[in-house]
């Protein structure tokens, strides 16, 4: 236990100060005020998986670590869709993972944001069109915000996901 | 028919060293496949080549004393492969994708799709006929789980979509009250063609598609891709290249097993690993981007060599982390080691005895923490390998506090070999100019990942494009061994079991 304590208190605090919002990386230009006077700044996420090859899932993982606690931004992941404001999607969308993903976009109460993550979310990337990928995720449901990489640093990730939430007078 | 008159038959396989090629007859394939597990040895991998117009040919990889023996077996037309999961219990997914994909049949008795869901027909078989009309609206899938009879049996039914972070697949559990009785996974949602995409790649590109098979594999992919590919091309990549490979994979390996220690402390109640493995693996990627370039090499090896050369203030600085990150994993290992809590979460969960580990094949870390001793980095070493003489780490427990346990030990003999990899590079340049690669003949590359042995069989056209390559994840023998691990334990502990392991979907539904 006198470990634990003493490295607890050696660690001390590592949180670094988050990025602001890219406005660039947003697909509408005019970011509804409705949702967002809704949403406010308090947002949770769920994240599916639609056919990466796992890089992104690392970087998403190291949101949450000390150093960038994006828990800390009030933003959080969530494991209902239902509870979510805001659905973070990886990879290209394999086609045996289509149903799966419109159905949890489904399952997000309205208004919801749609964040595309790394470049097989935005583009398809290497594995692009094919008979078993569907390609970027707007080929199969409305996308708010892309953020490209491959995979995007935890950096990129935070602008890209406070370039959905933050106005753009908040941004500016 | 003792496995020393196959091997007198054997000859070279290009790839990886240590490799034999052998060519069997029909009849000879499930003999071959006795005396294989007669000396002790265990299936690597299976494929099967097959061409419009051509011959289709099914490929076995194995290793037994001490050698890696890669079987062909040219099939006769419309004549089904005899099956070997038998023999080999690691084989029976591997045949059913192999059905999937090629259309090869074998005798098997399971004829359930593998890697194929409802989205494209049955009898369209991607890796050889023209893409045919497909489906509009998305589909859903029937697929058909064994069923546990009883009383008081019920199921629960989890996925493909997970609750957190983690990548898609199903888990089909069969409980009486908090106990498994049976689990039966679902596997191919992130299924991407990615066979069926390399052919369309000219072989030398073929490195940036192998690096994203598996994103936490991307070091050993597309080193064993390269490894290949260089056996074609006549090429052998400079000793600064080699050693430069080596430093990228023992850089990968540390990154996951930091990332895997963090969250099987959070699994089993302890936040403050999580936030201790979290914070040194995130330091441990700042120093990875600053020597390399990248936080997670995706693209640091390619065919010749490295991408970029590392230069000596990097080398001075990934060395001297490597030395004070084992220093404090140390630290943390005492705290686990101490903690009531986590030993008793980690003692006796999801165990795989020595024994069933034998039987079913299992490999990697998984199989070095059940007492299987295999590791490609000293039993078919690449070099620099052979003269790095990196330790052997194997525990028997076979439950996730010997899953946690080979993490730890490997951990530290990887930061050692950073260390050393980085404070004696050899002079020279880090790539050479890979020639022309020669059609139409098989190579295999065989690398040791973090999770296990990474294989990578190719063949490049006469136009100079991938005519055929099958990439090897060993989650393949692994996952069927997680059905078992799971047996007798509470639905609670599948969680931490499941990470104990921490098996690949992409790499496995390619």
């Amino acid at each position: 236990m006198m470990k634990t304590l003493r490295r607890i208190a050696s660690t001390g605090i590592v949180s670094e100060d988050s990025p602001d919002a890219d406005a660039a990386l947003r697909l509408r230009r005019e970011l509804h005020e409705h949702i967002l006077s809704i949403i406010g700044r308090a947002l949770c996420i769920r994240h599916v998986d639609a056919g990466s090859c796992n890089g992104c899932e690392l970087e998403l993982h190291a949101l949450n670590n000390p150093l960038y606690n994006i828990e800390g931004l009030g933003i959080r992941f969530v494991a209902s869709p239902r509870h979510a404001d805001l659905l973070l999607v990886t990879g290209p969308v394999a086609r045996h993972m289509e149903t799966a993903l419109l159905r949890t976009f489904q399952a997000i109460p309205d208004p919801k944001l749609v964040v595309a993550i790394g470049d097989c979310g935005c583009t398809g990337g290497v594995f692009g069109e094919s008979y078993a990928s569907c390609g970027r995720v707007s080929n199969v449901i409305p996308v708010d915000v892309e953020v490209p990489g491959c995979p995007p640093s935890p950096t990129r990730l935070i602008q890209g996901i406070l370039a959905a939430v933050v106005t753009r007078h908040d941004a500016a | 028919m003792p496995l020393h008159s196959w091997i007198a038959r054997a000859t070279p396989q290009a790839g990886a060293d240590g490799l034999l090629a052998l060519r069997v007859g029909r009849d000879e394939w499930r003999v071959l496949a006795e005396s294989v597990t007669g000396a002790r040895g265990w299936l690597a991998a299976l494929w099967a080549d097959r061409q419009p117009g051509c011959q289709a040919r099914v490929y076995a990889a194995y290793h037994a004393e001490g050698q890696g023996l890669v079987a062909t077996l040219a099939m006769e037309a419309e004549l089904a492969c005899p099956g070997i999961e038998d023999i080999f219990p690691s084989a029976a997914r591997m045949q059913r994708a192999m059905t999937d994909l090629t259309g090869v049949a074998t005798t098997a008795s399971d004829s359930r799709p593998w890697l194929r869901h409802s989205t494209w027909p049955e009898n369209y078989h991607p890796l050889v006929d023209t893409l045919p009309e497909l489906p509009g609206a998305a589909v859903v899938d029937r697929y058909e789980f064994v069923r546990v009879e009883g009383d008081g049996v019920h199921e629960i039914a989890v996925g493909p979509v997970h609750a957190g972070i983690i990548e898609p697949g199903h888990f089909r559990f069969s409980v009486v009250g908090e106990k498994v009785l049976r689990l039966e996974e679902r596997l191919g949602y992130t299924h991407k063609g990615i066979e069926r995409l390399f052919t369309d790649l000219r072989a030398e590109n073929g490195n940036r598609l192998a690096a994203r098979i598996c994103g936490d594999s991307a070091v050993a992919f597309s080193w064993a891709y390269c490894q290949a590919f260089e056996a074609l091309a006549g090429c052998v990549p400079p000793a600064r290249a080699a050693y430069l490979r080596a430093l990228y994979l023992e850089i990968e390996r540390i990154q996951n097993h930091l990332g895997d220690l963090g969250a099987l402390g959070n699994d089993a109640g302890f936040a403050f690993g999580l936030a201790q493995f979290s914070i040194l693996k995130e330091r441990w990627l700042r120093v990875t981007e600053a020597a390399c370039g990248q936080r997670y090499l995706m693209d640091a090896i390619e065919p010749g060599g490295t991408r970029v050369d590392l230069l000596p203030d990097a080398a001075k600085s990934v060395a001297s982390h490597a030395s004070s990150l084992a220093i404090d994993v140390r630290d943390l290992r005492e705290i686990y080691d101490e903690h009531a809590g986590v030993r008793d979460r980690f003692f006796g969960a999801g165990e795989v005895k020595p024994s069933l580990a034998r039987r079913l094949g299992l490999t990697g870390i998984a199989g070095r923490a059940s007492g299987q001793e295999f590791d490609s980095r000293i039993d078919l070493p690449t070099p620099p390998y052979d003269v790095l003489h990196p330790a052997r780490v194997v525990h028997h427990g076979g439950d996730v506090a010997a899953r946690v346990a080979v993490r730890f030990d490997e951990l530290q003999e990887s930061c050692r070999l950073v260390a050393q990899i980085a404070r004696t590079l050899p002079e020279g340049s880090h790539r050479c100019e890979p020639g022309p690669a020669s059609p139409d003949t098989l190579a295999v590359g065989w690398i040791e990942g973090w999770r296990g042995p990474v294989i990578v069989a190719l063949e490049v056209a006469p136009d100079g494009r991938v005519r055929r390559c099958h990439p090897h994840d060993p989650s393949w023998q692994n996952w069927p061994a997680l059905e078992h691990a799971v047996i007798g334990n509470i639905v609670p502990d599948f969680p931490l079991i499941n990470k104990s392991f921490n098996l690949s979907y992409s790499g496995h539904d390619l």
